[in-house]
């Protein structure tokens, strides 16, 4: 183990390789890191503006959503109370219609009654005249009591 | 293990490194090597054991610690410097991911002990960290094998004796390693102080300190001493950062040498030869994997103190 040239031969080569990566090898890898440290952290950046817009979203989500459900609700309450009064108007409707139907029934039974009394005391009348007229013969002026029957058949 | 080596010499062969230098002309036709000719001639030439390696003194360069520091340096250059070119923002794979891994460990680590601003210091402690690891990562590849395919190639390429041919295949064993290191952020260290502090602030920092009076003549008397203890503390840093390391992988190279000589038992042929050499395969895996974590540690170690040593260079204000 004696020192020669080897010691001064090792300082040399030391010294280049230390020039070589203090020149070459150093700068690209630490500038590559430094970049890729600075890349990273705009990506972490961005994911969390990311995140807050999706919370925010997500919120706005749940607003529409519920009104969209109170809004679906007003429609069913609404239809539901028209379909009520729909119903209740058919309802009022139909009564109506039937009532009408009825006092349109009751006045032709009045009608047809009204007839069928004239009807009746035209025949009674004519009867009663008939038989006036048998019971009176020829005697009897048919023009002449025709008032005096007329009368009676009035209080019929 | 060559079985016509001694336990001693198994390990001698594997702690010196082959070396190529200048053989001085004094040394010529002496015999320096057991069982070697004599030194033929002067010059630059492969030196054939330790102690011819020793006669070199410091003309002399060892090729084996010279070739993987160099081979795991530039694995580590073109790894990521592949990385680098592919980075980008987008989504990173393989490579990339591990390569960027490790450079914001080191640049937390940067951030957390050195506050001053200088953009050197992240990627020495990056080449620090990795280079060291890689270098002792070395420890883990069974002792044997690098120097084995070492003495082939010598044998083949050169016609030497393979028993001859020295291979060290970890770099931080070698003090030549770690001191180049460890001296070459010291004077960064010296450097930077200079810089930020100016001389008179870096001189005042080593003998102003930690004794101090407002008399002047007192002051002169002090100004010695603080300047041998400061000075002291300040040359202990790169040594005990490199004798750290050095010390550390040296001591795990040598317990693998010593598990590595329990597979020679297996040559006696004796079920307690073979058994003998099983124990050593389990220690030896045993030891590979605690030594995963020192070479580990002993990285961390170096690239952060390299850290605070350049902390402290920049520190204008020291507060004792």
């Amino acid at each position: 183990m004696n020192f020669n040239y080897t010691f001064i031969g090792q300082m040399i080569t030391f010294a280049v390789f230390v020039y070589f990566c203090f020149k070459f090898v150093w700068p690209p890898i630490m500038n590559a890191l430094h970049e890729r440290r600075n890349k990273i952290a705009d990506g972490l950046a961005a994911a969390e503006k990311g995140q807050h817009e999706e919370e925010l979203a997500k919120q706005r989500a749940i607003e529409i959503l519920k009104e969209a459900k109170d809004q679906a609700s007003d429609i069913i309450r609404n239809a539901e109370k028209r379909a009520g009064e729909i119903v209740d108007e058919a309802k009022n409707d139909a009564k109506a219609e039937g009532e009408r139907l009825v006092t349109a029934a009751q006045a032709e039974i009045e009608q047809n009654i009204t007839r069928a009394r004239e009807e009746l005391r035209g025949q009674v009348v004519s009867l009663a005249v008939a038989g006036a007229g048998k019971v009176l013969k020829k005697e009897i002026d048919e023009k002449a009591n025709e008032d005096l029957i007329k009368d009676l058949a009035a209080q019929l | 293990m060559a079985s016509e080596q001694t336990s001693a010499q198994y390990i001698k062969h594997h702690l010196t490194n082959l070396t190529y230098g200048d053989m001085p002309q004094e040394a010529v036709g002496k015999q320096l090597c057991e069982g070697m000719p004599a030194v033929k001639e002067a010059g630059w030439q492969f030196a054939h054991c330790a102690a011819e390696a020793q006669e070199m003194g410091f003309h002399s360069i060892n090729v084996d610690t010279m070739f993987w520091s160099i081979t795991l340096g530039i694995v580590f250059i073109w790894l990521f410097r592949k990385a680098a070119k592919k980075a980008t923002v987008d989504t990173p794979s393989g490579l990339q991911n591990f390569v960027e891994w490790v450079c914001e460990f080191i640049d937390t680590s940067v951030r957390g002990s050195f506050t001053a601003k200088n953009d050197l210091v992240a990627p020495m402690a990056l080449t620090v960290f990795i280079w060291v690891f890689l270098m002792n990562f070395m420890d883990l590849i069974p002792v044997d094998l690098l120097p084995w395919v070492a003495g082939q190639v010598g044998s083949a390429l050169f016609g030497v004796d393979p028993h001859h041919v020295y291979f060290k295949v970890v770099p931080s064993t070698d003090p030549n390693a770690t001191f180049g290191m460890s001296i070459a952020v010291f004077l960064l260290m010296l450097f930077y102080s200079v810089k930020i502090k100016g001389v008179g602030g870096f001189t005042g920092e080593l003998t102003l300190h930690p004794f101090s009076s407002k008399n002047p003549i007192l002051m002169l008397v002090f100004i010695p001493i603080n300047f041998l203890l400061e000075f002291v503390s300040l040359i202990a840093k790169p040594i005990s950062l490199s004798l750290r390391l050095y010390g550390n992988m040296y001591a795990g190279e040598m317990i693998f040498i010593l598990i590595a000589l329990m597979f020679g038992l297996a040559e006696s042929g004796t079920i307690l030869g073979w058994f003998g050499a099983g124990v050593g395969g389990i220690m030896q895996l045993g030891w590979a994997i605690f030594h995963i974590l020192i070479i580990t540690l002993q990285a961390f170690i170096f690239m952060t103190l390299t850290i605070v040593y350049m902390d402290m260079a920049h520190q204008t204000s020291e507060a004792h």
